[in-house]
């Protein structure tokens, strides 16, 4: 459980510290890093940082858009056909991003588990 | 095992980075495109306006004041640091629609959108728009280095703002379509005047009317497209003395036309790019100043073609909207003068059939062969090798149709004679423009002018009015250049250009206004050969009409001249039809829209039916009338809405008349009436249906669209205005008064101007489209014309551009 939460906070540190020189990729780097330093087990392997770039990015869309009354958010949500709501758009922000994190940290998993099995 | 979920696992993170940065037929990239990072989040912002930027080259401080309305006043201290200050604003502010239109006058669309694009990339190559660029950029370093600098400064400027972007700063647009700006140089100024040139001066219908002359004989042909038509209200009013021109018309030759069959021709602009302006002298003004006003009518596009600045040195003060990409106010007013452009129609493009050698390297002419010129297009592809097309150029210009493009015959082809490939230094006139105090001034800044041909209106606060038809006009033999002519007869060339001075213009007419909304330029009188290459003739009457109801006009009659909404085709037409048409077997259903068509005042206010009902009737009407014309594999051009309507008057038993599909029966102009309202009631029931019902306001639906075929979500729709083509409010689905403004020459003059966008290129502000519903409701904005660099109560932020090397 304790590993879990350090896992969250550090792949959200981290991601945050790599978007400042990285592209959106920065998300991924962080979930491999911290599924390599701080392994998890099962589920959390994917849940742990997917929920944490998913909460990241939700807050840091929600943040800057709520400022700018999401006048933006609303017309790329209908440009990409989600419905006008800028929620939405927000909430598929953050599962694109959490899916691209988890995925990665069940690749560094299976590094980490092919290495002690070696 | 192990190395199965490894190798599973590595490919699903590949696989999944690969769909997040990859642009996926329209799908942006997803991953790049909306992490908050350095996706759209980042453009979810109003523009920075105030602080200090440091900018390389300047050579001292310029300081730009914002008003509430978003629109930067410039003040500089010299025309250096002006321009180079007016590339960096605009590029702030437009950068992707900046781009975007020189891309397309370039015909490189394929870059970004892959092979879709290609026939229209080569169609604009084949157009000659990059070579009458180069030619524009060869003449200004030729002859007018000044002039070049200021296009270098002012691109200098665009590449300071580029230069400061990080990828999260780039227009969303740019993350849309994944791909990136590139630097800016003067031949793109050059290309967005060919843009121009092409939108207001590239049409002609020289091929079509060839295959109409060839299908119809002379006489015929001559019915239905007139020269001049039964009434004239041209540009220069008819009572003007051309005594003073002393160059004859050139001699006709008895050359012949060539009446070869054309099968298909390019896509040709708009045909309602057209416009408005006019002026009244102090005498004709309440006040005693002189008005005038402009409203070109474009497309309606987000981003706005218009982006309006105030742009100031210590010598000269000017104000008025810019295009991106070109320099200084096109459309504006400074202390002492304001001008406007409405188009002037005139016909400068000329086609030549072109004979060629066996291996086509050279052509036919006076008797000889004649070296071809081989230019090779380049294009490149998105995903795609580049397209290789190679044009061939004659000394009339370049051969657009031949054997490899919309034609098929193996030696020969036409050439494509058009004044905006002679290179010239259009971008003077406006920078002298904008320095100019007096008639004298302006009169010099016309001269630098070829392309398109304009009509720049004029008044001073000094009490002039004028009007200059501006352009560089071939004097053409009577007849030339009306159909294809033959290429190798050395008779068909362009002799010799009608002496700038001997353009037709007018100074402080005896009636106390100028007006002109492209309608013909001059009556039989003027003593150079000048036809109807599609010239309006309704909105210049209203207007002039207008002008001669009373003795004195204020600011209030200018706002409502823009509004008008007089349909005179309608008027002149629909009474005649509902007095012959024979109503007996009119429904009840049909006779309530007749009832209400019957009832209509014959405004395009959006409450009313009876402009849907017109709308309707005339386009079922026009249809019936010339179903001669919809021939399959043959180019054709119906007559204008003026000849037809007078032929379905005068000519009511004519041939044409009768309807190609109904074999037995021969139907009169009585007869095309009743079916096409007959069948316009359907119509109309149907949208009924649909929507509700058919009050001219949802009809028309207007909308302004943006520059990415009207997407949606950047767009604005159903717009609540009047108006339509030929009404003074030109306002159809998506074309109409691209900008409005009114000058009273006060000292300094005041003006109220306004347009249907924002000044932001960025959809994520809210300075995107919040002129819409003002424009739409008929509203201005008062134009605050500072005349110092003083911040006033107007002001919501000053930001200061700086010399980056003084530092």
């Amino acid at each position: 459980m304790n590993k879990n939460i350090i896992n969250f906070v550090a792949t959200i540190v981290l991601a945050a510290l790599f978007s400042l020189f990285l592209p959106w990729w920065s998300v991924m780097t962080a979930a491999l890093v911290t599924s390599l330093f701080i392994p998890l087990k099962k589920a959390s392997v994917f849940f742990v940082p997917f929920f944490g770039i998913l909460l990241f990015w939700a807050v840091y869309c929600f943040v800057l858009s709520n400022s700018n009354d999401f006048t933006l958010a609303k017309k790329i949500s209908q440009l990409l056909t989600i419905g006008g709501n800028p929620y939405a758009l927000i909430l598929v922000t953050g599962i694109i991003g959490g899916l691209a994190a988890g995925v990665t940290a069940i690749f560094g998993k299976q590094i980490v588990i092919f290495g002690r099995q070696k | 095992m192990k190395y199965v979920k490894l190798l599973i696992s590595f490919l699903l993170t590949v696989g999944i980075f690969y769909a997040l940065n990859t642009k996926l037929g329209s799908i942006p990239p997803l991953g790049k495109f909306l992490n908050p990072t350095s996706g759209i989040w980042q453009n979810e912002t109003d523009e920075s306006i105030t602080g200090e930027v440091s900018i390389p080259g300047l050579t001292d401080k310029v300081t730009v004041h914002y008003d509430e309305l978003m629109i930067p006043h410039v003040f500089a201290q010299n025309e250096h640091d002006l321009y180079k200050a007016q590339g960096y604003l605009t590029a702030k502010h437009r950068l992707w629609q900046l781009e975007f239109q020189t891309h397309a006058a370039a015909g490189r669309l394929s870059e970004l959108f892959g092979e879709v694009a290609l026939e229209y990339d080569r169609t604009e190559r084949r157009r000659g728009m990059g070579y009458g660029a180069e030619q524009a950029i060869a003449f200004m370093e030729k002859n007018d280095t000044e002039t070049f600098a200021f296009v270098q400064d002012y691109a200098d400027g665009v590449n300071a703002y580029i230069n400061q972007l990080d990828p999260k700063d780039y227009p969303v647009e740019y993350k849309l379509l994944d791909y990136e700006p590139e630097a800016w140089s003067p031949k793109k100024t050059a290309l967005l005047l060919m843009y121009m040139t092409k939108m207001l001066a590239g049409y002609d219908d020289d091929l079509e009317y060839t295959n109409m002359l060839r299908i119809l004989g002379k006489e015929i042909f001559d019915l239905l497209f007139p020269d001049f038509f039964d009434i004239t209200d041209p540009v220069i009013p008819k009572e003007t003395d051309w005594g003073f021109i002393d160059v004859p018309q050139t001699e006709l030759p008895g050359s012949m036309a060539v009446l070869d069959t054309i099968t298909e021709t390019i896509e040709k602009p708009h045909p309602d790019n057209g416009s408005n302006n006019w002026a009244v002298s102090g005498a004709k003004s309440e006040t005693g100043n002189p008005i005038l006003a402009n409203d070109p009518h474009l497309g309606l596009n987000l981003p706005s073609i218009w982006f309006v600045m105030q742009l100031s040195t210590p010598d000269h003060n000017a104000f008025g909207a810019t295009i991106p990409g070109a320099l200084s106010i096109i459309s504006g007013f400074n202390q002492h003068i304001a001008w406007g452009e409405t188009n002037a129609t005139r016909d400068v493009i000329d086609w030549y059939k072109i004979e060629f050698n066996e291996d086509r390297s050279k052509y036919k002419y006076d008797g000889e062969w004649k070296d071809v010129m081989v230019r090779v297009e380049n294009i490149l592809i998105k995903g795609k090798e580049s397209y290789k097309d190679s044009v061939l150029y004659t000394h009339h210009g370049p051969v657009v149709y031949d054997k490899n493009f919309k034609s098929d015959n193996e030696l020969t082809g036409y050439a494509m004679r058009w004044i905006g490939h002679d290179g010239g230094n259009n971008q003077k006139t406006f920078i002298e423009l904008n320095k100019a105090k007096n008639y004298t001034d302006y009169v010099d800044a016309l001269q630098f002018w070829n392309a398109p041909a304009q009509n720049f209106v004029f008044a001073s606060t000094a009490g002039d009015i004028a009007l200059w038809i501006q352009g560089k006009f071939a004097n053409k033999w009577e007849g030339q250049g009306k159909f294809l002519m033959d290429g190798s007869n050395p008779e068909n060339d362009w002799q010799s250009y009608i002496p700038q001075k001997f353009n037709a213009h007018t100074k402080n007419p005896e009636r106390g206004f100028v007006s002109s909304a492209n309608q013909h330029p001059v009556d039989e009188d003027y003593p150079f050969y000048v036809f109807n290459d599609g010239y309006e003739t309704y909105r210049n009457r209203v207007i002039n009409t207008f002008f001669n109801s009373k003795d004195k006009f204020s600011v209030q009659d200018f706002k409502d001249l823009h509004n008008n909404t007089l349909n005179l085709k309608a008027q002149e037409l629909v009474p005649y039809m509902l007095d012959v048409m024979n109503t007996a077997s009119l429904s009840e259903e049909e006779m309530k829209v007749y009832n209400e068509i019957k009832a209509w005042d014959f405004n395009n206010d959006i409450d009313k039916v009876g402009p849907s009902i017109w709308k309707l009737w005339y386009s079922e009407l026009y249809g019936l009338l010339w179903d001669e014309f919809d021939i399959e594999d043959m180019e054709l051009a119906t007559p204008y809405t003026y000849q037809t309507i007078y032929l379905l008057k005068n000519y009511g038993d004519h041939e044409f008349m009768d309807v190609v599909a109904t074999e037995d029966d021969r139907e009169t102009a009585k007869d095309l009436f009743l079916i096409a309202f007959k069948e316009t009631v359907k119509q109309l029931k149907e949208v009924e249906k649909e929507d509700g019902d058919y009050k001219w306001g949802n009809y028309k639906g207007t909308y302004t669209g943006h520059l990415l075929q009207a997407l949606p979500a950047f767009s604005r729709f159903n717009i609540p205005i009047g108006g339509d083509r030929n009404i003074v409010n030109a306002t159809s689905k998506n074309h109409g008064p691209s900008w409005r403004m009114i000058v009273e020459m006060t000292s300094p003059p005041s003006a109220l101007g306004i347009y249907p966008g924002g000044q932001s290129g960025n959809p994520g502000s809210r300075f995107y489209d919040n002129f819409i519903d003002d424009w739409a409701a008929g509203n201005y904005h008062n134009l605050d014309f500072l005349q110092s660099n003083q911040a006033t109560n107007s002001i919501i932020g000053t930001q200061t551009l700086t010399p980056a090397n003084h530092e």
